[in-house]
């Protein structure tokens, strides 16, 4: 009996060891993966119940955690909720994170590596954990004043230091509340959201860097210009003809300038000319004879065709592959299947602003623990040397001629040479315009570089103009960082 | 008690002669100190829990806690006087694991508001009440556990009879998708669990009867000596239980738990490895065409394979829970949330089948690791009855229910944790129930019964001038 009793044993035995093995495995060896798995709502709990850090904007809170007396102890509020909705993004119980609380969750609920000793710590010490604080770059100054500007239309408006790459503005209407989205009743907070989500005029989108992307339209000649310099074939001077009409190669459609006449009354006209008054058919012609995959080379360096995360992530715009003559020549003034949003053509305007050196957006001034540690600080970047200081010095010179005699007038301020480019892009036939401005000021030594876009034909159909409509936008930014 | 003989005995001896009274005292002194220590953390549990979970202690529960204490401490009183040789460690390991048990079901009571007789943390702790005093009441009533052998024939009647309760038509209930439970006006309870206790002792007491005629005829098929067709009876009369219980009420967990339980007392009564093969064999294919038939089986294997394939997490009756223990268990880590700290009330059925992974969630793998040690440590105290007992049937006994509690723990928490399928059975002494308690205590108390039994001294040693003139007392 003994010996069957030994093996029974055994038997007990090696039961036991399968159970101390699969706790292990559970508990130890595959936990991270089972936190992070999408369905598991511990995490969720657990990233409300220690107190998120807030999101700051020059030392005030955009979004701070006030203790409650729910099962979440947390509630997140966001005391200029509007204004900022675009940056801070949403914090919600069951429908995920955007914007810098999505971006940054781990840093604000204390989740995120670099913290793993102070959650230690805090544990061993009876304290709460605490998430980190996020100080951002925006300057509640400039935010305001582009949040005034753009009144109500729909749009976005972004403002970046060219010299740092610190984005000063971000704007984006028609926006949400998002404290209506960080409520804890899971049923209001659904039905708050498809209600954004079913919205037509699309509130949830951060316009300066998803959503739908427009087309550029004449704010893209900087990057046709850039190309045609750069590549040592074309100066500034270069003549091209100028007729009030062309037919595209391959087809019958026929291009116009803007306002269906010869751009500026000459038979041939200087690239610089072409660009200071937005004349299409010489920048059709110019696009034709660089071709598209020099464009799209240039453009590329200006940060098209990648997703750039500012944290927050960014929709590529987009300069495609494989364009024929005809799409080339389109795409050479910002139309055909070209797709650029604000953020994008504000890194055109920072490069020419900075000597052709494009530093990379950033919102995050930096991280820091709740005892004041800092996790991260803000460094400057280069994302790139998209063009050399003397093709931006040429093109900054145009853009000044723009806002100074050309087609970007609006933009002027007194005492101030404010480098500019309009662009109005159709989007099919009848479509109301997307207009737009991008530009920077001073010409001499830029603090800042603007981007504005207007969808919508800023109420005006096909009638509005981004000299119109965007550029005394863009205008105000400037002066609100020129002059606080 | 102890002492009065020896002052007696003393009396009629010279003085050249001492008598050394063996003295069982120390083995109760040391349960004593376990218990007080035992009692002290189940209290420290509860306190904590109290503390983590609402920021205060409330007095009213820590009293009540402290009365199962009073009860625990007098168990031990009475093992003093009934079985003063009994095993030092199985109460102090019970009153941990029911204790813990109490705490977490307790903290599931806090985190879904419920108070009074809908908590069951307070029903809980009725029931370890009631289960301690039937426990000390066996210890009473069953002075000698041989006595259970005569009985062995009604304790197959009333195990097959608590057995098939659950299908009967008005009294039978069905709970969460098993038929488990018979309810009688107010009261529910599952007669299963204690018809495993029933089943134990009739198995060790025919076991030791027919034990001869089944390891010694049979003819030899294929290497393996094949038992007689008509010693094969009651072994089959136990498989189609088995079966039944599977089909019928729905639950897996139980029907294992028979079988096993069955199989391994009949190995190490008989010596035959050919009963296991040809149990397991039989209790494979059952479980197979079960799986295949029927579909909540099918489900179970489905669930356990992929639990967090969409299909299967969102199916009725899927992996929903499994996954949610596992994303709890996941939550505890290595140290554990804390008790009160944690959010095991997100896993359904949290304070019965799933306490293991709320466990583990606020004590962590250090936590279950205790936990599953004092499991073992109690299996060991039952196994070792088989060891050393000196009867057959007592060890036997013992050998079948520290096997149920092993086996059980197994079932459970290998559920839990995707070493099986999961199935519908109860963790010893942790969940939530009351029958499963009582059952469990009356298990332990036998265990304590049978331990006494088990002499590894004599009772009484008469040294004449240091040699020792061996007269043993007592011995039985």
């Amino acid at each position: 009996m003994n010996k069957e009793l030994k093996r029974i044993s055994i038997v007990v035995l090696a039961m036991f060891v399968a159970l101390f093995v699969s706790t292990t495995l559970i508990q130890v060896i595959t936990a991270d993966s089972l936190r992070a798995d999408g369905r598991n709502s511990r995490t969720l709990y657990a990233s409300y119940s220690a107190e998120r850090g807030p999101i700051l904007v020059d030392g005030q809170p955009i979004a701070v955690s006030v203790p409650t007396d729910d099962e979440y102890k947390f509630q997140r509020t966001y005391p200029n909720a509007l204004l900022y909705a675009p940056v801070t993004g949403y914090f919600t119980l069951n429908q995920g994170n955007t914007g810098i609380e999505g971006a940054l969750n781990d840093y604000l609920s204390g989740t995120s590596n670099s913290q793993f000793l102070d959650t230690i710590n805090a544990i061993l010490t009876g304290q709460n954990p605490k998430g980190a604080s996020v100080e951002l770059t925006i300057d509640p100054v400039v935010q305001q004043a582009a949040w005034d500007a753009m009144g109500d239309l729909q749009g976005a408006v972004i403002a970046i230091n060219p010299k740092t790459g610190e984005i000063l503005a971000m704007v984006s209407k028609p926006t949400f509340d998002p404290n209506t989205l960080a409520v804890h009743d899971t049923d209001a907070v659904i039905a708050q959201y498809e209600a954004l989500l079913d919205d037509p005029a699309g509130p949830l989108f951060n316009r300066t860097l998803a959503g739908a992307l427009n087309p550029p339209g004449s704010t893209f000649k900087l990057v046709v210009a850039s190309a045609a310099l750069e590549s040592g074939q074309f100066q500034p001077a270069s003549e091209f003809p100028n007729p009030a009409q062309l037919t595209l190669p391959q087809s019958d459609n026929v291009i116009t300038n803007s306002g269906g006449d010869v751009c500026g009354g000459t038979a041939t006209v200087s690239i610089a000319t072409a660009l200071s008054l937005s004349c299409n058919i010489p920048f059709a012609e110019l696009g034709q004879a660089l071709g598209p995959q020099v464009i799209r080379e240039q453009a590329t360096k200006f940060g098209f065709n990648e997703s750039i995360d500012v944290p927050l992530e960014s929709t590529a715009s987009v300069y495609p592959r494989a364009l024929d003559e005809p799409q080339t020549m389109l795409s050479a003034f910002g139309q055909s299947s070209v797709r650029a949003s604000p953020l994008q053509m504000a890194m055109v305007s920072m490069a020419i602003a900075n000597g052709g050196s494009l530093m990379k957006p950033n919102l995050v001034e930096n991280i820091m623990t709740s005892d004041l540690r800092v996790l991260q600080q803000f460094e400057a970047e280069q994302f790139s040397q998209a063009i050399s200081a003397e093709t931006a010095a040429a093109i900054s010179q145009m853009m000044v001629q723009s806002v100074a005699n050309g087609a970007a007038s609006n933009a002027r301020i007194d005492g101030v040479d404010v480098a500019g480019k309009t662009g109005t892009a159709e989007n099919g036939e009848g479509d109301p315009y997307t207009l737009w401005f991008t530009g920077f000021a001073p010409a001499n030594d830029p603090q800042v570089a603007v981007a504005v876009v207007i969808e919508n034909g800023g109420g005006q159909g096909q009638s509005g103009s981004g000299n119109e409509i965007a550029a005394p936008i863009a205008k105000r930014v400037l002066e609100a960082v020129l002059f606080g | 008690m102890t002492d009065s003989p020896s002052a007696d005995a003393r009396a009629t001896f010279t003085s050249t002669i001492r008598l050394k009274l063996r003295q069982p005292a120390r083995l109760r002194n040391l349960e004593l100190l376990l218990v007080i220590f035992a009692i002290a953390i189940v209290l420290g549990a509860v306190a904590l829990v109290q503390l983590g979970a609402t920021g205060a202690i409330d007095a009213s529960v820590l009293a009540l806690v402290a009365g199962l204490g009073v009860l625990i401490l007098g168990m031990h009183v009475t093992m003093r006087i009934v079985a003063p040789d009994a095993d030092p460690l199985i109460l102090p390991i019970i009153t941990v694991l029911n204790g813990l048990g109490i705490a977490m079901i307790y903290r599931i009571d806090l985190a879904d508001g419920a108070s009074g007789w809908e908590a069951g943390g307070i029903r809980q702790i009725v029931w370890t009440a009631i289960a301690i005093v039937i426990a000390i009441g066996v210890l009473i009533v069953v002075r000698n556990h041989r006595v259970l052998q005569k009985y062995r024939f009604i304790a197959m009647f009333s195990g097959i009879l608590l057995l098939l309760l659950p299908m009967l038509p008005l009294i039978g209930t069905e709970k969460n998708g098993a038929r488990l439970w018979i309810e009688i006006g107010p009261f529910s309870f599952q007669p299963g669990e204690l018809g495993k206790v029933a089943l134990a002792i009739f198995f060790a007491g025919y076991l030791v009867t027919a034990r001869d005629s089944l390891s010694m005829v049979g003819r030899k098929f294929l290497g393996m000596q094949l038992p007689r067709a008509r010693d094969l009876g009651p072994i089959l009369v136990v498989f189609a239980a088995s079966m039944l219980v599977l089909v019928v009420q729905r639950d897996l967990g139980t029907a294992l738990l028979y079988f096993g339980l069955f199989l391994v007392m009949l190995y190490v009564a008989t010596g035959r490895s050919s009963w296991i093969i040809l149990g397991l064999a039989l209790f494979g294919t059952g479980a197979f065409v079960a799986s295949r038939v029927l579909s909540y089986v099918g489900g179970r294997v489905d669930a356990w394979l992929d639990p967090f394939n969409p299909d299967n997490y969102e199916a009725i009756g899927g992996s929903y829970q499994l996954v949610q223990g596992l994303f709890g268990l996941a939550n505890g880590g290595l140290i554990g949330t804390g008790l009160g700290r944690g959010r095991p009330d997100i896993t359904p059925l949290a304070e019965s089948d799933y306490i293991i992974s709320a466990l583990g969630e606020e004590l962590g793998l250090v936590g279950l690791f205790a936990i599953l040690g004092l499991y073992l440590l109690f299996v060991a105290r039952g196994f070792r009855i088989g060891f050393a007992g000196q009867d057959d049937f007592g060890r036997l006994l013992g050998v079948g229910l520290a096997f149920v509690i092993a086996l059980q723990v197994f079932v459970v928490i290998g559920g839990v944790t995707r070493v099986i399928p999961l199935t519908g059975l109860t963790t010893p002494f942790l969940a939530a129930g009351g029958s499963s308690l009582v059952a469990n205590w009356i298990i332990a108390a036998l265990l304590l019964r049978l331990s006494d039994s088990v002499r590894t001294q004599p009772l009484l040693v008469i040294e004449s001038d240091g040699e020792p003139a061996r007269l043993v007392v007592g011995q039985q």
